[in-house]
């Protein structure tokens, strides 16, 4: 009746992952983001990935690091910063294929994966730009005609989602998969990992599965273990971005990284410090770098 | 003590914060979502005034049944707030998509159609400037009302054709048909020197922008100068109009530590 064990570090999750796939990453902006995940993907040869996002540092890492082609997203956003800057070069560099979809398009992109249909209408999008320069999104014909005008409305069909592997951050989760959030917003990540072929979970803190209902509400148990194929412990996975109510967002390195982005030099000085390194190392410096600035590092260090 | 000017020489952004909540007026039970400092200041000044109705956001993932100050700390703007709703991003998108909301947006550039472009400046494909993307402007313009803010007017943000259509004009929704096009509304551009509406026609009767009023201050030809796209001028084009005494008080409220002057200065 238990679930089985499914626990693995983050490099076997992304040994898994093979050039070519495509990627979704839940969270929203700099909330909530499996950040250990993803400088594991940078550590890897991957390349060539489709990731699909409601984007924050996540999309700009792995556009700078060369390891991503084309992003799907409603958005790419650090949210106190509102531009995300590495995102921002590879658009302007052309070194990226976009898809920047309606932010709700997303959600019914992801939705229709998971439910196995084709898409979803919708209206949003209709009368802007995004049928004009992403001609791969098709319009529906209603097939009932809408009540008052008896016309056949014509909508625009969402495509399904579909995802070769979703990485979602979680504050609690056991060993099988069933994960529970903190906080005020789900974000999307359940529907992440219902569009995936294979769907992991990293957590704040994995706990024996008899504890789950009692560290909040049942509405808090969203994703469970019957989609998740593999669960990583990673207190403070999810720095630099937020995971409150366990920490907020290192503003400081945050800023760090943003500035650092905008030279060549600073870039290549920043990279080896905080990503060509493991995550043992990571953690050590960011700590390192809170303590020249006086305030204690975020991301439940210790 | 007060950065707000008397009533003989209003502050412009006072002026301005009150325009912002007229926008509102009329909308009765619905979700208020100006995005920005000043539509949040005017959004809220009319939710404690004209339109008592009206919900608002803690800006995250809430909606509100009180009226709380903007600019407070994290603990601050908790503590500070009367819980009346959970709204994650989620039931958002269920929200906007039921229509019974009024979204306040910053564009890049705007044409007299109401087009408005927050994505990108130059080519979507590659872009000379990536700005926002296209968020959640397209689904917003097409499902529920939508007004805009412009905090610098110039001829470089009205302009005669935006670079990339994510805000739904009145041209774009014509051409969709009146069913697909049923729930938009473009309804006021307020900038720092002007309000505009979309009460004039062009000649296919398709709505464009016509000049409202201007602020205090500022003649109908400055405002001309400063739109790159077509705007029609009315006879007689009033001044906006001035905030009632009990506005003034409820602006200090909401914003005591003055945001509302570092976005627009002066009277």
């Amino acid at each position: 009746m238990a679930g089985v064990d499914k626990s693995l570090t983050e490099a076997e999750a992304v040994a898994e992952l093979r050039p070519g796939m495509t990627i979704g990453i839940g969270g929203w902006g700099s909330r909530r983001k499996p950040m250990s995940v993803v400088r594991e993907i940078l550590r890897s040869d991957l390349t060539d990935l489709t990731v699909v996002a409601y984007g924050g540092p996540d999309v700009g890492l792995l556009c700078r690091s060369g390891k991503v082609s084309r992003v799907v997203s409603g958005f790419v956003s650090l949210d106190s910063i509102p531009l995300e800057p590495n995102y921002r070069l590879a658009r302007q560099a052309g070194s990226i294929d976009a898809a920047e979809w309606d932010e709700g398009m997303l959600l019914l992109g992801l939705q229709a994966a998971g439910w196995r249909v084709p898409f979803l209408p919708t209206r949003a999008g209709l009368g802007s730009d995004i049928p004009e320069v992403m001609p791969d999104l098709r319009k529906v014909r209603s097939p009932y005609p809408e009540p008052v005008s008896g016309e056949h409305e014509e909508l625009l069909a969402v495509p399904a989602l579909h995802l070769d592997a979703a990485f979602v951050h979680q504050h609690r989760a056991d060993r099988s998969g069933n994960a529970l959030w903190l906080g005020e917003d789900p974000f999307m990540d359940d529907l992440f990992v219902r569009a995936a072929d294979r769907a992991f979970v990293s957590c704040e803190e994995v706990v024996p599965t008899e504890e789950l209902a009692s560290l909040a509400d049942l509405t808090h148990l969203r994703i469970s273990r019957l989609d998740v194929s593999g669960v990583i412990e990673a207190p403070g996975g999810a720095h630099f971005t937020e995971c409150p109510p366990d920490y907020g967002r290192d503003e400081a390195f945050q800023k760090l990284y943003a500035t650092a982005s905008r030279d060549d030099d600073d870039w290549e000085a920043f990279s080896k410090r905080y990503l060509e390194v493991d995550e043992a190392t990571y953690r050590a410096r960011v700590s390192e770098l809170a303590a020249d600035q006086g305030s204690p590092a975020s991301g439940g260090t210790s | 003590m007060s950065n707000t000017a008397n009533m003989d020489t209003p502050a412009r952004a006072d002026i301005c914060a009150v325009a912002i909540a007229d926008c509102f007026a009329g909308d009765g039970e619905s979700l208020c979502n100006p995005i920005g400092n000043l539509p949040l200041i005017g959004g809220r000044l009319a939710a404690s005034t004209s339109e008592p109705q009206l919900a608002i956001t803690d800006g995250f993932y809430t909606l509100l049944d009180n009226v709380p100050p903007v600019g407070l700390s994290e603990q601050e703007r908790v503590a500070q707030r009367t819980i009346a709703h959970w709204n994650p991003y989620r039931e958002m998108f269920g929200l906007l998509w039921h229509g019974r909301r009024h979204v306040m947006m910053g564009p890049v550039q705007i044409d007299r159609y109401g087009n408005a472009n927050i994505a990108a400046i130059g080519d979507w494909k590659r872009p000379r400037s990536q700005v926002l993307g296209f968020r959640g402007a397209p689904g917003n313009t097409i499902n529920h009302t939508t007004s805009y803010w412009v905090p610098k007017h110039g001829p470089r943000v009205f302009v005669d054709a935006v670079d990339v259509v994510c805000g739904v004009g009145y041209d774009r929704a014509a051409a969709l048909g009146p069913v697909a096009s049923r729930f938009h509304e473009v309804r006021r551009v307020v900038s720092n020197l002007a309000v505009i509406d979309f009460d004039a026609t062009d000649d296919a009767g398709t709505p464009t922008m016509r000049l409202r009023s201007v602020h205090p201050g500022v003649t109908v030809e400055e405002v001309l100068e400063a739109t790159g796209c077509d705007l029609v001028v009315p006879e007689g084009v009033p001044e906006s109009r001035l905030p009632t005494p009990e506005e003034l008080q409820q602006l200090e409220r909401i914003d005591p530590s003055g945001l509302r002057f570092r976005e627009v200065a002066g009277s």
